[in-house]
């Protein structure tokens, strides 16, 4: 690993942002949209039924903006990786010094980079809009943020190969990779009330630790610190299939001389 | 017989094969570059010359056969002969979205150029672009996206340069230039150079020695002026198009070991 080339890499997607200030808004225009809805769904909710679940409730807010921070690091991942194939810089950054890895690691970084934009515009709308202190998870954000950041790493990785293996076609399949694993993952309600038979896997991806624990501290300032060991040791299994599909795949795609063809006009 | 060439051989390929789908792209081809020498890669279109390119920047993995660049395996040592050499072809080009200046410094800093803002405006004045530095890389014409690409490629100081039709698409007159540069960069800093062109032109002036490819195999190799004298052709032109149509050099299959 070269730290050099990870940030003249990450340089490009900076210099990219810059460019374009509509990318930019794309990063906060969805988010903002989804916490208001949500939050305009919390505040019916709690108008409309008693006080201590009202109360309780305001989870739906703490889910959204936790799932987003898994979303956006996922696409962080996978619109870079598409910028190149767009941009068709591909080729010239794997005739350059640049390993595999390194360029998945600038791709995470821009994923780091996009979701703690998001984070911090979303915490400040919600706090003002809808009195929705996300800082009252105190200390264990930073488990969770970091949990949910891992596992959209790997889902964007997941979304690369997907893409390097069958091309631009496989685009729109790639973006909605989170979305096959939100009704699973417990976001925005308790493993509890789901259906018993997927109860065991829901327990398989790491998300649904963190969204449990995050009910659990929201109700009572704590949780079982078992659900963050679960979380990271299902991420680094994750990381590491995920990662090792995409090396993959990048080298079938070697084998079968397509590579440039991301590349040339 | 011409004398061996003693300069230090920097990319060597033994019994290249490539196959897509069954199909020969390339067939067992074989060939050494010197330090300093400029080869020619000649052929119709489809007769190898971008895949062989591909296979020799590690991009496209051949069927069988063996590379080696600086005396090192490419399938181990991908990284650190990257390092040493570049690429540059008219048929890909840098992000659009970016301005030129940008897209240098990024590639500078990923070669880890030591003073890359020196060295970018050094070879864009030697190019002729220097104005272009803050315009957008996407709004080029095709003769200053093609400069701005060889600025990329001559970056890291490589001492091994792949060039997959740098003229195509080029005026005369901005060919004429190109040319020019690139051989004089060559001489000064003693660049081996694998080119590939469809232009006679290009070769003659730029290249010491060719090899003609016709349907991945090699047809015939020397100096220009060599292959011009061994065939029945009068000139590199007309030995390009009888190659392109029959697969030879020659008019006639001729029996010269015949007893
Ligand atoms: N990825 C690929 N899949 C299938 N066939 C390919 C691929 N790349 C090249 N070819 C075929 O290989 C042959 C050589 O192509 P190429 O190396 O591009 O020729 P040249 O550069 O000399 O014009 C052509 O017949 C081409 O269709
Ligand atoms: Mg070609």
């Amino acid at each position: 690993m070269n730290f050099r080339i990870i940030s003249a890499l990450v340089l490009r997607y900076l210099f990219l942002y810059t460019r374009s200030p509509m990318r930019l808004v794309e990063l906060v225009f969805w988010p903002v949209v989804d916490l208001v809805v949500w939050g305009n769904v919390t505040v019916f909710i709690q108008r409309n039924t008693n006080p201590a679940f009202g109360n309780e409730i305001l989870f739906l807010l703490g889910a959204m903006i936790l799932w987003d921070i898994m979303f956006r690091a996922q696409q962080g991942v996978a619109i870079s990786f598409l910028e190149d194939v767009w941009t068709r810089n591909l080729l010239n950054v794997f005739v350059a010094p640049v390993r595999a890895t390194e360029y998945v690691s600038a791709t995470f970084i821009v994923g780091m980079l996009r979701i703690t934009v998001t984070a911090v515009v979303l915490s400040l709308i919600s706090w003002f809009g809808y009195s929705f202190n996300i800082f009252q998870l105190e200390w264990w954000l930073i488990p969770f943020f970091a949990n949910l950041m891992l596992f959209g790493w790997s889902l964007g990785m997941i979304s690369t190969a997907l893409i390097l293996r069958w091309g631009q076609a496989a685009e729109s399949l790639a973006w909605a990779i989170p979305f096959f694993f939100q009704p699973v993952v417990a976001v925005f309600y308790p493993v509890q009330d789901m259906p018993a038979w997927s109860q065991p896997i829901a327990w398989c991806f790491p998300p649904t630790y963190i969204f449990e624990g995050m009910r659990d501290v929201m109700k009572t300032g704590t949780m079982k610190w078992d659900y963050l060991w679960y979380a990271a040791a299902l991420n680094i299994v994750f990381m590491a299939l995920a990662g090792w599909l995409f090396l993959w795949i990048l080298n079938l795609t070697r084998k079968r001389g397509l590579l440039t063809k991301f590349a040339t006009q | 017989m011409p004398a061996p060439d003693a300069r230090e051989i920097i990319l060597e390929a033994r019994d290249l094969t490539r196959e897509f789908d069954g199909v020969k792209a390339l067939d067992r081809f074989s060939f050494q570059l010197h330090r300093g020498e400029v080869l020619g890669l000649l052929g119709a279109n489809g007769a190898g010359k971008t895949t062989a390119m591909n296979c020799l920047l590690g991009l496209t993995l051949p069927t069988s056969g063996d590379i080696f660049a600086f005396g090192l395996p490419l399938q181990k040592h991908r990284i650190a002969i990257l390092q040493r050499a570049n690429f540059s072809s008219a048929y890909t080009a840098l992000p659009g979205n970016l301005l030129v200046g940008q897209n240098l410094i990024v590639f500078a800093k990923i070669y880890g150029v030591r003073e890359p803002k020196k060295k970018i405006a050094e070879l864009m004045e030697l190019l002729e672009i220097s104005h272009l530095a803050k315009r957008v890389t996407g709004q080029l014409s095709a003769g200053e996206s093609t400069r701005v690409n060889l600025v990329k490629a001559f970056l890291n100081d490589p001492e091994l340069l792949m060039l997959d039709e740098p003229t195509a698409s080029l005026d005369p007159d901005i060919a004429d230039k190109v040319r020019k540069v690139v051989r004089k960069v060559q001489r000064e800093r003693n660049i081996g150079i694998l080119y590939t062109s469809h232009n006679m032109r290009d070769i003659e002036e730029v290249c010491d020695r060719v090899i003609f490819l016709h349907k991945g195999k090699i047809v015939c190799e020397g100096t220009p002026t060599d292959i011009v004298a061994q065939s029945s052709s009068a000139t590199l032109e007309d030995v390009f198009i009888k190659i392109a149509r029959d697969g030879e050099i020659i008019d006639e299959p001729q029996k010269d070991k015949a007893p």
